[in-house]
Order: C-alpha cells, then structure tokens, then sequence
C-alpha cells in the first residue's frame, strides 16, 4: 500500500504528516509506504490514499482514490481515526 | 529542543496573517537563520497555494525553500496576542517560522515541533503562553 502525503512544496508540513502517520501505522502494527509530495505533482503519482489538509483534500478528490483530510498533522489519535477504515 | 529567547516573541500584535509571518520571519533573519528575501518566500507561498500553512487549528507554519536564502536551519515561535485570519474561515494565533535548509536534516526540527502541537495539553498551554520561558519550556523536552 502506498500512501501519499501532500502539502504545498513537499516537505514542511507533509514531512510532519509523513511522521504522524508512520507512527499510526506502527501503533496499528500496519506497513505500508509512504512518501510525500507538492500539491502540484500529488494527482499525477501513484498512491491508494492520499492524506493532506483540507483546503488541498477538496482539490485532490477527483474520485479516483480515498483522499483524507487531517485538521491537526501532528495529532496522532486523529489520523489515526481517519485512516483506520482505509488499512489493514 | 532548546530554544534560545531570541528565536521566539510573545503578545506581538499583527495586523493580519502577512503581518504575523513577517514577524517570525524576522525573527529568523535576525537570528542568521534566512536572508530577508526568504520571508518574501514564505508570504509569497500563502498567496500562492492558501493557507496550506495552518497545520493545526491555531497554529501556522510558514516556510519556503531552502534555496530562498536559508542560511542556517532552525525555526522562530511567535505567539500572538489575538489570533488572525486567513483567506476564508482559518485562523492562527501560534506562527512558527521554519527555515529548512534539505529534505532530510530538518527532520529533527518538524519531530520537535509535532511534539508540541500534537499533545493537546501542551498545544493549548502553547496558544496561551505570555511570557518566553513558558516557550521554551514547552519545546524542551527534558522539563516536560
């Protein structure tokens, strides 16, 4: 499974999501991959889910895979109950 | 991490988000973090792609790229006295400036960060913070 951690350039805020949500996925005792990516270059890579803000979410969501929206990147309860429907 | 007093301002006002960003970035530039376009960069970033920044409900962390003039990386805590508002219905009274030089060295500074801002306790006590050394304390690990 690959997921894909967005934000504006790709390595500020989608880093810090990348590590909430490598630290879920180890809580969950999941493995999955996951990279990040600039919002301009997000919707033409590979991913089975896609987690990011909202505003970029809306954009992201054009039907063709789960796309998650997180309020706080840091708050691992939250991501984790975002993603816990889309793995294992 | 340990944050030394001049990277971090307490009860500034700020007349919007421009104003608030401009501040912590200059915080980093007179720490020798940037150079005084990088915080161009960082308010250039929010017309640009929104307000992508705000990563937490109250909290922003405006940035750009290393090659918009990092010097040194490091990052700058600015805790508004009345929160500010973005473009539509977001609003930040927490900004923390990061000057990132790569991909990877700046891990440990984001780690830092997440650390704070995802414990609600201590994100709460962080947005109502009123003096420096309460700043301080909550990014130091070691005094909880």
């Amino acid at each position: 499974m690959k997921i894909l951690a967005v934000c504006g350039m790709g390595f500020g805020s989608s880093m810090m999501l990348k590590m909430t949500v490598e630290l879920v996925l180890k809580e969950l005792n999941q493995v999955a991959d996951v990279e990040t990516a600039d919002f301009s270059t997000a919707a033409s890579l590979p991913a089975d889910l896609i987690v990011t803000n909202a505003e970029f979410a809306k954009q992201l969501d054009d039907g063709s895979k789960p796309v998650i929206a997180i309020d706080n990147i840091a708050d691992s309860q939250e991501v984790k109950e975002k993603l816990i429907g889309f793995i294992g | 991490m340990k944050l030394n007093e001049e990277v971090i301002r307490v009860g500034q006002l700020a007349s919007g988000w421009e104003e608030a960003v401009k501040q912590c970035g200059q915080l980093l530039i007179e720490n020798g973090n940037v150079e005084a376009r990088y915080v161009h960069a960082m308010v250039d970033n929010v017309h640009t792609l929104g307000a992508y920044i705000v990563i937490a409900p109250g909290v922003a962390l405006p940035h750009a790229r290393p090659e918009d003039g990092v010097l040194q990386q490091g990052i700058s805590v600015s805790v508004l006295q009345e929160p500010v508002s973005f473009f539509s219905d977001k609003e930040a009274i927490v900004f923390i400036g990061l000057a990132a030089q790569d991909k990877v060295m700046h891990l440990h500074l984001l780690k830092a960060v997440a650390e704070v801002i995802g414990d609600s306790e201590k994100l709460a006590h962080l947005k109502k913070a009123r003096t420096v050394r309460e700043v301080q304390q909550l990014f130091d690990k070691e005094s909880g």
